[in-house]
């Protein structure tokens, strides 16, 4: 009995992080990010390095890295190094370069008030969830600078750069006092219907998700061997010690 | 006489590999009836080589700059072969640590450990305590993240509140009037040299102390006083090979449930490795909540409880030191919670309840019902300690029996 409750003891120790864990002022939607789905990886990539590259920049992480772990490689594993330089480097360079924007510091802080911060690690610090939902949830709001703003993140310096995927949307009159629930209506339609353009987003965070830490695959691969391993060990652990320990009365 | 025996008797007569074998391992006797929580001991010991070598193998690749450190991790993380394996061992390990160590104290307070004769097994061992939280604060500074940053900041001005002094005192600790790369060297001086070889000289003295009295157990009796007829304790076995089996399998289970946590929630949902901490260190914006990691809130949600700063920081301070006095506040006969009165009983249970609720308030924005629920449970915490020789007097114990059960 007493050895059943310390193992529950010791479970809610160990895991109650994962049942306090709750610091959103708004609901964010959940982004269902798998990155082992590397056709996804490669779609999110190539967004990426259209839309977002011009100003943030991935410094940790270089074009052949990239290209291999997400899987830009032939049939006997070489690098596809013509794909990856006509679908990721669009500024030109070598393919062992750090993927960095050609913005700088001073441009970005002058012309949008804030230097576009760099986006290795977003995901690990804003979260794959408020990602997905930041990217799909700018309105149209002609107060400020770029004519957008954002619910998740209020008077962001980015302008919507998807916006030709997505359409324009408003608030609605419910969202007018209060933009705690997320209810945008579609001002004018984009290139993509809202089904199309959420996967695309989704895409997207999957890279960065991705990008913040490249070696998550292999972290989880890793993982199930080794517990594996443990788990054979214990039983011999468990017979040895039993072995021992039955002639003590 | 073989070549080994032969070397063996060549170095006992000019050490004493042999004697110290036997004293500690081969022929130091353990009472039988451990039970779970006494697994923990040795799992800490083993905890502390882990962060000691994955430790080493992390100052290879580290740069302790302002300006390199945050990059260096993430050199670490990504280009380094296995640097993410070793990290998150770090990282893993920091918080695996503190929950073992917990646990190791819960012990204590649960069996009486603490009592007489083994008041300075218990000293000691709040030193290494203290030394643990010195060197976890040390070490959360390294990677120069945003909270390492702001928790430092908060942490050290703490210092400040001190009357007269607090200045003074806290620019020695920074190095400088802000929290800066200064900082962070000096942090890492003491992180990985001068906290690390003071920790292993108090463990090893914990040990050598355990060893000269001999370990307490479960029901609290001392398995001395009845001796065979070859003068080893009749309730006693071998540390070896006994107790070397038993706990290499308790360590194998720890393990897989280290491991399930190293490779599958190495951030524990933000509490191992906290998500702010992935924006390098910026002092001119301040993260929206800081709060330190989750084995330092307790006592973070006792400092906030209290309205007035400095007698937060002293309420905070007394809160851990008080733990030094609990042999001499403890005024009972018996040892073992097992045949103690009910009201040792009822003050540990909400004792170790307090501590869960502050731990969890102390990683909590403070509300005013948080706040009150704080200092609730900061009133608990305290009464535990402070009414102590007034309870442990007043209990009615149970007999405690001649032999372990």
């Amino acid at each position: 009995m007493l050895k059943k409750n310390i193992l529950v003891v010791f479970y809610v120790m160990l895991f109650s992080s994962m049942i306090f864990a709750n610091d959103a002022h708004i609901k964010l939607d959940k982004a269902n990010v798998n990155v082992r789905d590397y056709a996804s990886l490669q779609r999110g990539a190539k967004i990426y390095m259209t839309t977002c590259a011009t100003c943030h920049s991935l410094k940790y992480v270089r074009y052949k890295e990239l290209a291999r772990q997400i899987e830009m490689v032939d049939s006997s594993g070489d690098i596809l190094v013509d794909v990856v330089q006509d679908g990721l480097m669009h500024s030109g360079g070598k393919i062992t370069d750090n993927i960095l924007s050609a913005l700088s510091e001073n441009d970005g802080q002058k012309w949008f008030g804030k230097s576009p911060p760099d986006l290795s690690l977003v995901a690990r610090s804003r979260g794959v969830d408020w990602l997905y939902t930041y990217l799909r949830t700018f309105y149209k709001d002609d107060s400020k600078l770029w004519g957008v703003n954002n619910i998740v993140f209020p008077d962001v310096a980015m302008p919507h750069v998807l916006l030709n995927y997505q359409g324009l949307k408003g608030l609605s009159e419910s969202n007018l006092h209060d933009t705690n629930h997320i209810n945008l209506k579609l001002i004018k339609q984009g290139s993509l219907n809202e089904k199309e353009y959420d996967l695309m987003v989704l895409d997207l965070v999957n890279f960065l998700s991705y990008v913040g830490e490249p070696h998550q695959v292999e972290r989880k691969r890793l993982g199930i061997w080794v517990i594996l391993f443990l788990s054979v060990l214990l039983v011999f652990s468990y017979l040895l010690k039993r072995e021992y320990w039955k002639d003590i009365k | 006489m073989d070549i080994s025996n032969a070397l063996r008797s060549w170095v006992d007569k000019r050490f004493p590999l042999t004697q110290l074998w036997n004293d500690h391992v081969g022929k130091y006797y353990c009472p039988k009836n451990f039970n779970i929580f006494y697994y923990f001991g040795s799992l800490a010991l083993f905890v502390l080589v882990l962060q000691i070598i994955t430790g080493i193998w992390l100052t290879m690749n580290y740069n302790p700059s302002a300006e390199g450190a945050f990059d260096s991790i993430e050199y670490i993380m990504r280009d380094v072969p296995f640097g993410w394996l070793l990290r998150y061992m770090h990282s893993t390990g920091a918080s695996f640590f503190f929950i073992v160590v917990y646990l190791h104290m819960l012990r204590a307070m649960l069996y009486g450990s603490y009592q007489k004769p083994r008041e300075l097994i218990w000293i000691l061992g709040m030193i290494i305590y203290l030394c643990l939280m010195m060197e976890a604060f040390f070490g959360y500074l390294l990677p120069w993240g945003q909270m390492s940053f702001w928790g430092a900041k908060v942490i050290t001005s703490l210092f400040g509140a001190v009357p007269f002094i607090g200045d003074w005192l806290m620019e020695i600790i920074r190095g400088d009037y802000n929290v800066s790369g200064v900082t962070l060297n000096r942090f890492f001086a003491l992180h990985v040299v001068a906290i690390p070889l003071i920790l292993l000289g108090i463990v090893v003295a914990h040990i050598l102390a355990l060893h000269e009295v001999g370990s307490n157990n479960p029901d609290g009796i001392e398995i001395k006083a009845l001796k065979d007829e070859n003068g080893n304790p009749k309730d006693g076995i071998t540390f070896h090979p006994y107790y070397t089996v038993k706990d290499g399998f308790g360590l194998v289970f720890f393990l897989i449930l280290f491991s399930i946590v190293l490779f599958y929630f190495p951030t524990m949902g933000g509490y191992f490795l906290e998500a702010p901490n992935f924006d390098p260190a910026n002092e001119l914006v301040t993260p929206e909540h800081i709060a330190p990691v989750w084995y330092f809130t307790p006592f973070y949600a006792i400092l906030r409880a209290i309205p007035d700063k400095l007698a937060g920081v002293i309420a905070m301070g007394i809160a851990v030191v008080i733990f030094f006095f609990l042999p001499w506040l403890d005024r009972s006969k018996v040892k073992s919670i097992r045949y103690r009165g009910i009201y040792y009983k009822f003050f540990l249970t909400v004792f170790v309840i307090s501590f869960v609720i502050l731990g969890w308030l102390g990683m909590e924005v403070p509300t005013p019902e948080k706040t009150l629920l704080a200092q609730i449970c900061s009133f608990v915490y305290f009464s535990f300690f402070f009414l102590m020789p007034i309870y442990t007097t007043l209990d009615k114990n149970k007999t405690v029996p001649k032999r372990v059960t």
